[in-house]
């Protein structure tokens, strides 16, 4: 009886898990499948072509958006996460005033519009003169992923002991080696964690760029909406189709890879 | 002490990209086209047009929001039950969709949508009478709820792997059935991720204005919209950035309700 | 504690976001080494307005870097130059705008020495160019054409509405839900104003409210307020009538024809009359590279370079020496190149003033949010 209960239980969940599988890739696979349309049109099947892969690779304008989407994002990420990570080791030392004070401006882009920060970007960078383009896009992405960073990284910083630093301090060690040797392998699933979400908003941000970048910076963001007045080209698809396969091959041999080291 | 000076670039960096930047909202919130002070732009909210969008925003964004919550909770609940190493898999299935561009899901969406979309095609094929999905205010929460609900999801998803198994085998021994386990186990516990989640979403959809363009045939105006239009469009800076600064306003209203129930919240809203 | 949840989720895509980093930068190597030489021009265009190809061969020729991009509408692409944000060399805005620019002292005079291919210009266009600039000092015509109806004859059919002939017929209620109507103020403004035989430039307070409420009655009949998607939709059968742009027929009749669709779009132009548009190059004033400007301009003007952006874009094109060089059945389409006698009560827009443009916004406003 209760292994029946259990069984429907579980048969119950699966078809929930199931329809919010299809919810969640039904326009993936509509995309997919327009990426091989030889018709322009969203609506129309005219039948299967590879013709919207080769000119993906040839249009100028996707590479040079897509480099800039991935450099921007690693960029961004990168930086993000050193200022950040930094910031967070000071902040876990301050008293409480200081403390409440920088964590309130930390979370001021979070809670913000995008369309706000991004607005409120533009503005300062035009009243200072700094001519909106690559750095321009870059600074804003920097500032929007700070603080994810640190969010990520307070909490690993919490639970370091503080005794073990000092300890090592007392063996001799300088702060930096001992704050590299003892700290820095404790934090580090925080940094990194930090450093994924950064790189994965800076990929998906759309609004905060269309607000401040300049001439010929074009992330696949901008470039498509740009695309929507006069219909997306069916190459986008193809880049997306290519996109996703690229990531979801590597999550399956990811996922694989370490059940294997554990059966040696 | 010398940690202290670690906090240096990110105090620049932030004072120099957030507070300046606001300031700068501000001041052009509060004057006009010749730089004298005006309140003209804030109180342009009250305007029919302006009110009626900002209540619409709030309407739409609100129903996203719960319906988010609805879908996520159980999903969240199903991951975490099942073993670890398959569930980190399952986290990574909700994540991927982030990885594609999120102007191509949505316009994806109109093509599922569309009178002559796949959707109408399937209702076709079984003989049942096509419906008109397109360019409602249904159809933008739909595109605000396939957008957001990962930021739903993930956040529960973490607070409720937290809970020990042992407290909710404790619960049962003590007699409590599945509804009671909920209401006074789960629930609690996992307030924190609930509210992160309910930021995370209801901010983004307050404020959208891509989502309404693309799935609401640009019939129906939000706030996001009138924002957007006023900077791109009319050029007029200095209400969009009064309407801003309201938009701004509700935000940290609506934080601050929500805050009050996070019992055991540090202070902050994330 | 809460303050990780969501980046703790995210801490597992660290092999994904590596390979994507790898396969990026290798990609993009080639695709950004571009000619070195004399410089770099600066052009902002409408999006997908010129064959990429062409830009490409522009660089072959001269040397110089062409920074390529896009904007949606007019009034997107007024502010960025005004504020300066970025300094663009060549800009290709519509007439009302050319004139708002000039207006307020935005463009810099052409040196039409640089510029010897103008003479391929039809002249007409440059007549028509001076509703906007008088001296014909400042702006290059690039693409022109009409605002019209598309309808689809068989949705039609099914409905037992008549082909329409006149913007009225776009508040007949059998229609409802079947219209596609331009979401800009001027053009949406134009359809109402040109229906209740105003001028298409009013500034008159009650004129315009008059149709602002004809837009108002109007919303429960639209299916969409769309840009160039109408072009798209049109095609997938979505709606019965769509207020579109000329240039797109010439696609739009291909694709028909391509897809073996059971029905046929047709274009009308009302005979109220419509906006006859016209979109030029102009420089404007802070411009860095002017002369490289003038290269572009001139280059475009070229025949055979006029006629491949012609039949990529598919809009009309001012040059008599590309339109020579199109095939007989083309050059008679109508739909693409209609008779400018035909058009007698059409009109090109104005730029009406910054208190009308105002004035026009919070009416569009209203007509969005009611």
């Amino acid at each position: 009886m209760r292994r029946i209960k259990h069984l429907i239980r579980k048969i119950w969940q699966d078809c929930y898990l199931a329809l919010i599988m299809i919810f969640l890739y039904a326009p993936i696979a509509t995309m997919m499948v327009l990426s091989f349309n030889n018709s322009k049109s969203r609506t129309q099947w005219g039948g299967f072509t590879l013709k919207w892969y080769t000119q993906m690779f040839a249009s100028r304008n996707i590479m040079d958006a897509l480099y800039n989407t991935l450099l921007i994002a690693f960029l961004s990420a990168l930086i993000a996460t050193i200022i950040g990570t930094a910031a967070a080791i000071a902040i876990n030392s301050m008293k409480q005033v200081p403390k409440t004070i920088l964590m309130g401006i930390t979370n001021i882009p979070m809670l913000n519009a995008d369309i706000v920060t991004g607005i409120s970007l533009m503005l300062a960078f035009i009243a200072f003169g700094i001519s909106l383009g690559f750095k321009t896009v870059l600074i804003s992405h920097i500032t929007f992923n700070i603080p994810y960073v640190i969010l990520s990284v307070m909490p690993k910083l919490k639970q370091t002991n503080r005794y073990t630093y000092e300890a090592a301090m007392d063996l001799g060690a300088g702060p930096v080696y001992a704050f590299f040797k003892v700290v820095f392998p404790d934090i580090l699933p925080g940094v990194l964690s930090g450093f994924l979400m950064a790189f994965t908003m800076s990929l998906d941000d759309f609004i905060i760029t269309h607000f401040t970048r300049g001439a010929g910076v074009n992330t696949l963001s901008t470039l498509i909406y740009s695309e929507v007045r006069r219909g997306i080209k069916p190459s986008m698809y193809a880049l997306s189709t290519i996109i996703f396969a690229s990531v979801l091959i590597l999550l399956i041999i990811s996922n694989f890879a370490p059940k294997k080291k554990q059966a040696n | 002490m010398s940690k202290k000076l670690l906090a240096g670039p990110y105090l620049i960096w932030m004072t120099g990209f957030i507070v300046i930047p606001l300031l700068l909202i501000v001041y052009y919130g509060l004057t006009d086209r010749t730089g004298a002070f005006t309140l003209a732009n804030i109180l342009s909210i009250a305007t029919a047009e302006h009110a009626k969008a900002l209540w619409l925003s709030l309407g739409l964004s609100l129903m996203s929001t719960v319906i988010c919550l609805l879908l996520a909770y159980p999903l969240a609940m199903i991951l975490r039950n099942r073993q670890m190493g398959q569930s980190s898999f399952i986290v990574f299935i909700f994540i991927l969709p982030m990885w594609m561009n999120f102007l191509l899901r949505t316009l994806a969406w109109q093509t599922l949508l569309e009178k002559g979309g796949v959707i109408n095609g399937i209702l076709t094929a079984l003989h049942l009478p096509n419906q008109n999905l397109i360019n409602t205010p249904g159809a933008i929460i739909l595109g605000m709820v396939y957008n957001f609900l990962p930021f739903m999801v993930l956040p529960i998803y973490n607070v409720l792997c937290k809970i020990d198994d042992n407290t909710i085998n404790a619960a049962r021994d003590l007699g409590a059935n599945f509804a009671q386990t909920l209401w006074w186990i789960w629930f609690p516990l996992s307030v924190p991720g609930v509210i992160s989640g309910i930021t995370m979403v209801f901010v983004p959809s307050l404020t959208t204005f891509v989502i309404s363009n693309l799935l609401g045939g640009s019939k129906i105006l939000l706030i996001g919209n009138v924002i957007e239009q006023e900077f791109t469009k009319g050029s007029n800076w200095h209400m969009g950035s009064g309407l801003s600064l309201v938009l701004m306003a509700f935000i940290l209203l609506s934080m601050a309700l929500i805050a009050k129930y996070d019992k055991n919240g540090e202070g902050s809203t994330f | 504690m809460k303050k990780r949840t969501f980046a703790l989720a995210l801490a597992a895509v660290t092999a994904v976001s590596s390979l994507l980093t790898g396969c990026g930068g290798g990609t993009s190597e080639s695709a950004s080494a571009a000619s070195e030489g004399s410089g770099e021009l600066y052009v902002y265009n409408w999006g997908e307005y010129i064959d990429e190809d062409v830009i490409t061969q522009f660089e072959d020729e001269t040397g110089i870097k062409v920074i390529y991009d896009m904007f949606e509408t007019n009034e997107e692409m007024y502010p960025v130059i005004e504020a300066g944000g970025v300094n663009y060399d060549v800009v290709c805005p519509s007439d009302y705008m050319i004139q708002k620019m000039i207006e307020n002292g935005m463009l810099a005079e052409l040196n039409f020495d640089n510029i010897p291919n103008i003479k391929e210009i039809d002249e007409t266009y440059m007549e028509m160019s001076k509703a906007f600039d008088p001296d014909n000092k400042y702006s290059v015509p690039y693409c022109w054409g009409t605002v019209g109806i598309l309808y689809n004859t068989k949705r039609l059919q099914e409905l037992g509405v008549e082909p329409p002939t006149a913007w009225a017929d776009l508040w007949d209620e059998r229609l409802s839900g079947e219209i596609l109507m331009q979401d800009s103020v001027r053009d949406a403004f134009m359809v109402a104003l040109k229906k209740d035989g105003f001028s298409m430039n009013s500034v008159d307070e009650n004129e315009l409210q008059q149709a602002k409420q004809d837009l108002v009655d109007q919303k429960p009949l639209v299916q969409a307020y769309v840009i160039d998607q109408v072009r798209d939709k049109m095609i997938g059968g979505e709606a019965a009538v769509g207020v579109i742009y000329s240039g797109e027929m010439l696609y739009i009749q291909e694709e028909v024809a391509n897809l073996g669709l059971d029905y046929t779009l047709e274009y009308v132009i009302p005979e109220e009359g419509t906006n006859l548009w016209l979109d030029s190059w102009v420089i404007p004033k802070n411009a860095k590279n002017k002369e490289n400007a003038e290269k572009w301009i001139d280059f475009l003007c070229r025949p055979e370079i006029a006629k491949a952006n012609f039949e990529y874009i598919t809009y009309a094109t001012p040059n008599k020496g590309a339109f020579d060089l199109l095939d007989e059945e083309i050059q008679n389409n109508k739909a693409v190149f209609p008779d400018i006698d035909s058009l007698k009560n059409s009109e090109v827009f104005q730029y009406l003033g910054d208190e009308a443009d105002t004035l026009y916004n919070n009416l569009w406003k209203e007509v969005k949010s009611n």
